[in-house]
Order: C-alpha cells, then sequence, then structure tokens
C-alpha cells in the first residue's frame, strides 16, 4: 500500500551568526500509512517539532532543508507532491489544512485571542471548502461537532477555553479540510490525566478512521496508549523505530538511549539518564548517545546507522537492552 | 513547617477557586497536592509559597502565623520558602544570564559574595555546565531553564519547598533528574516538600502521601493515597 507520507533523508539545518549551524533534524526517513499511527517520541530540543515545521513548509527563512518528504498523488493531485521542494503558494493553496492537519502545541495560544471558536471555524471552513455565507453555521456546528467540541461553547474565546476545550477546538480546525493525514505537536503537554486521556481517545478515533497520524510527544504514557508505531529521535536523528506493543511490552527497546527514556519513568524505574543531551551546533562526530551511554565503546566513534529500527551496535537482538 | 487553616481565596470579585481548605505538611515530609487543572491546587500553592493573600483562614510557616503576604511578608518567612513553577520561561527573566538567575535570590538579599560557591555546586548538581550558565533563557531547551529555576529555588538553603507542576512540560528523563536534585536536597537539609501535580504516578512515586481534589476546588473526602 503507498504510504501517506513518504519521509526519506530529511535534513534541517539552521545557520546561525558567526558561521555556526545548528543540526537540528539529521537523516530522518519514515513512512506513515492510513490508519497508522507514528509517535515521534524524544527529550525537549531533540528536533521534533523542527520535523513538522520541515513538513508543513514553516520554518524560519535561515533554515535549509535536504531530502524529500512525498504526499503521494490523490484524486486532485496527479503527480506525488514533494514537501521541501513545492514552495510556499502550493503548500498555502494544496496541502495545508486540506492535505496535512495541524494540531499545535498550546492550542489556546494558537488561536487568535481576539476572535470566539465559533469565528475561527467559520473562516477555516470558508477557506477549505468554499462554504457561502449564508450555509456557514450549519457547516461549523458540523465541524465542531466533529472534534466533539461542545455547540454552546462557540461564542467563547480562547481564554475562556479550558485547556481541554481548546485542544479540540484546535482539532475541530485541524479536521475541517478532511486532510489524510494529521500532525499533532505535544497534544497532551500540560494537560491533566482526564484531559490526556480524552485527548488520546479522540486522535486515535481520527486514525482508526483511516487518516493518518503522525504525534509528536514526550509523554511516553500517552504515546503507549496512542501509537502503532514508535520512532525514539536523539539529537536530530531517529535511533530505533519499532512497533509501539513490542517497544513498551515485550521485548521492550533496544536503543540504549530508548531504555533509558523508557527507565526514567515513575511507573518504571524512576532514574534519569546520566547528563543532557549534546548541543545541536557541536554534535560529537560518531554516536552522538555515547557520551552519555554507560555501554559505550570504540566502535561508538563511528555514526551508527538505522539497521534494522536500530541506530546502535550495542542493539543488535531485542535482549540487549535489557543487559 | 507549613500549616494552612481554612484558606478561602480567589481573583478580583469572582468566586473563591479555594473554599476553606486546611493543609499540614511537617518538617521534613513531602506531601503531594493531586488535583485536575482548575481545581485550585495552585492558588493553594501560592497562598503557601506567601505569593497570594488569601480571603479567610492562616498561614503557620514553623509555628509562626504570617501576618504579610507578597513583600509584606517578612524576609526570613520569604526565604524559608523556595518555589519552583510549571513554564520555566515565565519564571526566568529573560535578560538574565542562566549563571545569573540561580544567583538572583542571593543578589536580592545581600548575600551575593557569600553564596558565589553555592550557586555553581548547585548549577553542577543540576548538569549545567558553563558553557550553559553563560547563555539566556532563549538559548536554552524548557527542560535545561527549568533546571537552573529549581537551582534557584535551592540557593537559600530553603526549609519548605513548593514545586508547583515542576515537571509537567518535561520529559521522563528530565523529570526524574529534576525530581533526583530535590530528593537529594531535601535528604541533605531535611527540608519539607509540597508537590503540586496531576501526574498520579509521579506523586504517588515521589511524596511521603498524597492528597488528593476533585474538581470543584475541595478535597475529595480523606483520600490519601501513602506510598507503599
Amino acid at each position: 500500500m503507498t504510504p501517506l507520507l513518504s519521509v526519506r533523508g530529511l535534513s534541517v539545518r539552521f545557520r546561525m551568526p558567526h558561521g555556526r549551524h545548528v543540526a537540528a533534524v539529521s537523516d530522518v526517513s519514515f513512512d506513515l500509512a492510513a490508519g497508522e499511527c507514528l509517535a515521534l517520541v524524544g527529550e525537549s530540543g531533540c528536533g521534533k517539532s523542527v520535523l513538522t515545521g520541515a513538513l508543513l513548509g514553516l520554518l524560519p527563512a535561515n533554515a535549509q532543508t535536504r531530502g524529500s518528504a512525498v504526499l503521494p498523488p490523490d484524486d486532485q493531485h496527479a503527480a506525488p507532491v514533494d514537501l521541501l521542494t513545492v514552495g510556499e503558494r502550493a503548500l498555502a493553496r494544496t496541502v495545508r489544512g486540506r492535505r496535512i492537519g495541524l494540531v499545535p502545541q498550546s492550542p489556546a495560544a494558537h488561536l487568535t485571542p481576539v476572535r470566539t471558536v465559533r469565528a475561527h471555524l467559520g473562516e477555516t471552513v470558508r477557506a477549505l471548502t468554499g462554504t457561502r455565507r449564508d450555509a456557514l453555521p450549519p457547516a461549523v456546528a458540523a465541524a465542531a461537532e466533529r472534534a466533539a467540541f461542545p455547540a454552546d461553547h462557540l461564542g467563547h474565546h480562547p481564554h475562556q477555553l479550558s485547556g481541554g476545550l481548546a485542544q479540540r477546538a484546535a482539532t475541530a480546525l485541524a479536521l475541517v479540510g478532511d486532510a489524510p493525514l494529521l500532525l499533532a505537536d505535544e497534544p497532551t503537554t500540560g494537560l491533566d490525566r482526564d484531559l490526556v486521556d480524552r485527548t488520546v481517545a479522540g486522535l486515535r478515533r481520527h486514525a482508526d478512521e483511516g487518516r493518518g497520524l503522525l504525534v509528536i510527544t514526550h509523554d511516553l504514557a500517552a504515546a503507549a496508549r496512542i501509537a502503532d508505531r514508535v520512532a525514539v529521535m536523539y539529537a536530530g536523528r531517529i535511533v530505533e523505530l519499532a512497533d509501539a506493543a513490542a517497544f513498551f511490552g515485550t521485548p521492550g527497546p533496544r536503543h540504549p538511549y530508548a531504555a533509558g527514556l523508557l527507565a526514567a519513568l515513575p511507573e518504571r524505574d524512576f532514574t534519569p539518564i546520566p547528563g543532557l543531551p549534546p548541543e545541536l551546533d557541536a554534535l560529537p562526530g560518531g554516536c552522538a548517545f555515547a557520551p552519555r551511554c554507560a555501554r559505550a565503546d570504540a566502535a561508538c566513534a563511528a555514526r551508527p546507522p538505522l539497521d534494522g529500527g536500530v541506530a546502535c551496535h550495542h542493539a543488535t537482538a531485542p535482549e540487549a537492552a535489557d543487559a | 513547617m507549613l500549616e494552612l487553616t481554612g484558606i478561602t481565596a480567589g481573583y478580583d470579585r469572582g468566586r473563591p477557586v479555594v473554599r476553606d481548605m486546611s493543609l499540614a505538611v511537617a518538617d521534613g515530609e513531602a506531601l503531594g497536592l493531586l488535583g485536575p487543572s482548575g481545581c485550585g491546587k495552585s492558588t493553594l500553592a501560592r497562598v503557601a509559597a506567601l505569593l497570594h493573600t488569601p480571603w479567610a483562614g492562616s498561614v503557620r510557616l514553623a509555628g509562626e502565623t504570617v501576618t504579610g503576604h507578597r513583600f509584606r511578608a517578612p524576609r526570613h518567612q520569604r526565604t524559608a520558602i523556595g518555589v519552583v513553577f510549571q513554564q520555566p520561561r515565565l519564571a526566568a527573566d529573560p535578560r538574565l544570564r542562566l549563571r545569573d538567575l540561580i544567583a538572583e535570590p542571593a543578589r536580592a538579599t545581600g548575600r551575593g559574595r557569600e553564596l558565589a560557591d553555592r550557586a555553581a555546586a548547585l548549577a553542577d548538581a543540576a548538569g549545567l555546565g558553563a558553557e550553559l550558565l553563560r547563555r539566556r533563557p532563549h538559548e536554552v531547551s524548557d527542560g535545561q531553564l527549568q533546571r537552573a529555576c529549581l537551582a534557584r529555588a535551592l540557593l537559600l538553603r530553603p526549609r519548605l519547598l513548593i514545586c508547583d507542576e515542576m515537571t509537567a512540560m518535561l520529559d521522563a528523563s528530565t523529570t526524574a533528574a529534576l525530581v533526583a536534585l530535590v530528593e537529594d536536597y531535601r535528604k541533605e537539609q531535611g527540608a519539607a516538600l509540597l508537590a503540586v501535580g496531576h501526574d498520579r504516578v509521579l506523586l504517588g512515586r515521589w511524596c511521603d502521601s498524597v492528597r488528593e481534589w476533585d474538581g470543584d476546588g475541595n478535597p475529595a473526602g480523606a483520600e490519601l493515597l501513602t506510598q507503599e
């Protein structure tokens, strides 16, 4: 089956003053199929959100991208679309909202503070579907209902919404264009457990309805409940790509970093990984995790490729992570 | 160490966010306060931190009744409490380098020179190297900034540490690292802890006991979850 999104060798570098470069994303490759949820997990600052920005063409002007991120042909497009090269005009007219919906981080801050949820939805419905003004009220009500946003709150401004309702308003906006692919950037950050459960269930429902869902999160508990596959990012690279059931259950993570991240959960060992992630403008030449890894050896001086779903020569067998 | 009795608190003329709430944290005790968003737990934490004046009720700190909040609280009471907030970006002066951010309470109390070594030791314990200490908040990650904010809260050796959703924005490893730093400090100084949050598993693992609130700003009965 053709994937909904096919990312190959995606790298993002930021040009900084004094000739510095920040390698925010390096050589990332993955596929995302319809009805599938891929969770991209990792520590803050590992490049997860930059990846979302790259896919939607929302990076600042000093960003340089390499590689490809291809959407397959569909009813409206005879040829595949490479998101990295297609240009701002095409992204704005044919991709954002129409082929890729974004559920942003901090939805309350993402909404315009002086406009009601009804005004937000109305504008989006008109822009994406061409609905006439007189047909807007029922279309707005239907859009709100798809994300279970209560109709009696449509007249509220963003600051009058709880975290959960702001999340649903943002999801409703992302669903207006019936995009087959949804990106959710830290959808559960700062929410309490009940809201996390509801948000996760809502997003999962959209995947079950046949959408592709890319969830970017540092909340491993939420990732365990929503994802079919997990990609663990460290210092801008995917270091492990695995089935979620195997990753969170048995045999568990295979990369030492992924194992450390999971072990840090309070329901597990609750022990942190020693040290801090490397700065992205001064990455070590070999394995970026080696300075923090208890099992580092001379072979870690060479950068390990993502081979068989894991980028570490220690982790050839699933049991290796438990050693 | 901390006794809150019959606290009612709110904002402006709205209905109170916290109604007739009482709570006590003994010397050296770690108490978790668990509840959903909007239940009033952060307001109660702000009252306990002497940052918000309650409408009714009394606050006692180390056996002494608190007579004023914010700048009206006597210095020895203010400096007995260290506070870490949920969002480090809102709690850090964007103009300060991390080194100066950590040393802020020492300068504010005129003890900059005396506490210089301690500030450096805390930065080291928080995993912040010399290069990071030269940076300003916009040049570091949330996790790195929260490490600096925690070091700042521990600088004056508070006898009570209040952590209001300290780790809600952070990943699992940074969360475990910050909790370990707090626990090392508490072991060394015998300080009390009031940890506010909505992660039942985290608070259960971290604190001696956990008190749960319902969504109405009231304690949910007398439910206490005690660590095994």
